[in-house]
């Protein structure tokens, strides 16, 4: 894409068709457009701690589940409105990954994987367990509330279609103009070579405890889109295969790339609902279609040009054994293990 | 004694299951710098295939004899170890010069697929595990009381960590295995044959994961297709909690993880146990970053 009206002759189609959606689809497909939409939220979020800075963070359905549940409990205890839980959310849950990530930040690759599975299951297990009587146990909690903004209120699907799709038109340009910010910046630095960012006066530290704040903050706000949408909101929705999607949703799409977190969320969300007729066969080929996505496009279905542009540098002769340079921690663990 | 010896026995039982199946994670790990997310599902598969041995023609009417067991379980060791070879080979040696990520995921692909093929395979109900071939009996060791089970689960897993640890050690393809871990270029340059070595270290794991899974289903006596997962996790954790990628550290680690998840479901709560062991995970971690007996391997740049 060269000339630039082009760009925006497709951005104006696209828009286009996202309004038009709702009033040609039926229903139950506007509905699957709203779940879709949650998804690539998720992953747009995910992809500020994964994609941008390389932190493996595979415990994110934690953060989704702090904001559902904050949602839930506020509004149905307190009576808060949901509008104003959108944000509050988001903000308790990206100042509980604040605190929480703080002293695990500098855990590397394969050890802050770990750590982000237990804290997912630390969260699940809480919730369960129903502390202080605030989660409602294995069955969870209702929302009984509507979503209002301004006197108009959330009722039928479309309504939701057009709030979800609405505020991803939204985070998708600031996640735009955060990634070619400074700071977008730095978080690449940090992800190809912590030690050379540091040396460039990155604060390290900072950067992902960055990430790790605006990722759970927006997954946080998704929370509450859900926990809205739903009505109702129990621990089984916030599993560690959750998380596994999530992540998926990011390496599929390619790291660090905000059109491939859509069209990834995308092929897992509105696949398997065109293959429902093979319910008990779904998640099996799901599975061997992971395996088979990852070995035949590693790159992801639409890696980021930053991103494409490193991985043809990488391949220099000489290289065939030892593991390729974007992993971090792996080249590092290698040569001294 | 009571509770503490009770529960440290339970422990005991529970770790050197766990232990088994770590030494997987960390044979895999310190070899290929991958987390085998499809290893809680062999593990799985091993008490699926002994299950099916022992509801089998081959195992009616037999009364309860180590013989028969030693059998079903080096039969499902051999089964195992073949799906786990070819898990190795589709999924992971296309992926061995790609991203790490690219095999996390595909990983966790071979993970979902195998989960699913057993629930398609065995049905998704809870199987009730054949424990008659099991002799009944307690004794009584220097005051402790063993139930029969307990005392051939840690026998044998202590059998199968003393082979292992001797094999690695002692013998010139354990060495291979040993230099493969430290630097795939310069064994190869040795006349390793890297793919050999990974092939071997993909029948060990899974092996000694599906001797764990006949062993939980014998010891709970119920199995289900989902539960790959949850001991993988616990087993993963042990082998981080022991340094990753070293072998006595995943045993030491299963035990430790065994003895200290029954401890705290009995002082402490039952219903917060699996909590317990992650917050315990997490505390390690962040105190001792490499685990308990690991090398300083990641902060080296």
């Amino acid at each position: 894409m060269n000339k630039p009206y082009l760009r925006w002759i497709v951005y104006a189609v696209l828009l286009a068709g996202l309004i038009a959606f709702p009033r040609v689809a039926s229903r139950y497909w506007t509905d699957v457009a709203v779940f879709f939409g949650i998804y690539v939220i998720l992953g747009l979020s995910l992809n500020l701690i994964l994609g941008e800075v390389g932190l493996f963070n595979m415990g994110h359905a934690a953060f989704f589940a702090i904001g559902a549940y904050t949602t839930a409990i506020l509004s149905t205890q307190y009576g808060v409105p949901l509008a104003w839980l959108f944000p509050l959310s988001g903000i308790v849950a990206g100042l509980f990954a604040y605190v929480v990530t703080r002293p695990i930040i500098h855990l590397r690759g394969d050890y802050l994987l770990i750590v982000t599975i237990g804290l997912n299951e630390i969260i699940r297990i809480a919730l369960i367990n129903n502390p202080w009587g605030l989660t409602g146990g294995p069955n969870g909690l209702l929302v009984l509330d509507r979503f209002t903004l301004f006197g108009w209120s959330a009722r039928t699907p479309a309504d939701f279609y057009y709030l979800t799709w609405g505020f991803i038109v939204l985070i998708v340009i600031a996640l735009v103009r955060l990634q070619n910010s400074r700071i977008g910046r730095a978080w690449n630095y940090v992800r190809e070579d912590e030690v050379a960012a540091a040396a460039m006066g990155i604060d390290v530290r900072w950067a992902k405890s960055l990430a790790f704040t605006l990722g759970a903050g927006l997954a946080g706000a998704a929370g509450t889109l859900y926990a809205a949408k739903i009505r109702i909101i129990s621990p089984d929705s916030f599993t560690f295969s959750e998380s596994v999607i999530l992540f998926t949703i990011v390496v599929l799409g390619g790291l660090g790339s905000i059109p491939g977190v859509i069209v990834a969320a995308g092929a897992l969300m509105v696949l398997p609902e065109i293959f429902r007729d093979f319910m008990e066969y779904r998640m099996l080929v799901f599975g061997a279609a992971m395996i088979v996505m990852m070995i035949f496009r590693p790159q992801g279905l639409w890696p980021s040009r930053r991103w494409v542009r490193e991985l043809e540098t990488e391949t220099t002769p000489g290289s065939a054994g030892s593991p390729p340079k974007p992993g971090a921690a792996a080249p590092a663990a290698r040569s001294d293990a | 004694m009571g509770i503490f010896t009770e529960q440290l026995i339970n422990g005991l039982t529970l770790g050197s299951i766990y232990a088994l199946i770590a030494l997987g994670y960390t044979m895999v790990y310190g070899i290929m710098r991958l987390i085998n997310f499809a290893h809680g599902e062999l593990f799985m598969l091993g008490a699926y295939v002994g299950f099916t041995l022992l509801m089998s023609q081959f195992a009616t009417g037999a009364g309860p004899g180590l013989l028969l067991l030693a059998v079903v379980v080096l039969a499902a060791m051999i089964a195992v170890a073949l799906v786990g070879v070819t898990v190795e080979r589709v999924a992971y040696r296309p992926l061995r010069h790609s991203h790490r990520l690219t095999a996390v995921v595909s990983a966790l692909g071979a993970s979902i697929l195998l989960q699913n093929a057993a629930m398609l395979l065995w049905g998704k109900r809870y199987q009730a595990y054949p424990v008659e071939f099991v002799p009944a009996g307690r004794f009584e060791l220097l005051g402790v009381h063993f139930t029969a089970m307990q005392l051939i689960i840690l026998a044998t897993a202590l059998f199968l960590m003393l082979a292992l640890y001797f094999f690695v050690q002692r013998t010139a393809i354990g060495m291979a295995i040993r230099a493969t871990a430290i630097d795939h270029d310069t064994a190869r340059l040795m006349g390793i044959d890297i793919n050999q070595i990974i092939r071997l270290v993909f029948v060990i794991g899974p092996a000694l994961g599906a001797a764990a899974g006949v062993m939980i289903g014998l010891y709970y006596r119920q199995i289900h297709y989902t539960m790959g997962w949850a001991y993988g996790l616990k087993a993963f954790t042990a082998a981080i909690m022991g340094g990753i990628g070293n072998i006595p550290g995943a045993m030491v680690g299963g035990l430790l993880l065994g003895v200290l998840e029954m401890l705290g479901a009995g002082y402490v709560s039952s219903a917060w146990k699996d909590a317990f062991v992650f917050i315990i995970l997490i505390g390690l971690l962040i105190l001792r970053p490499h685990g308990l007996l690991g090398e300083r391997v990641a902060e080296k740049v």
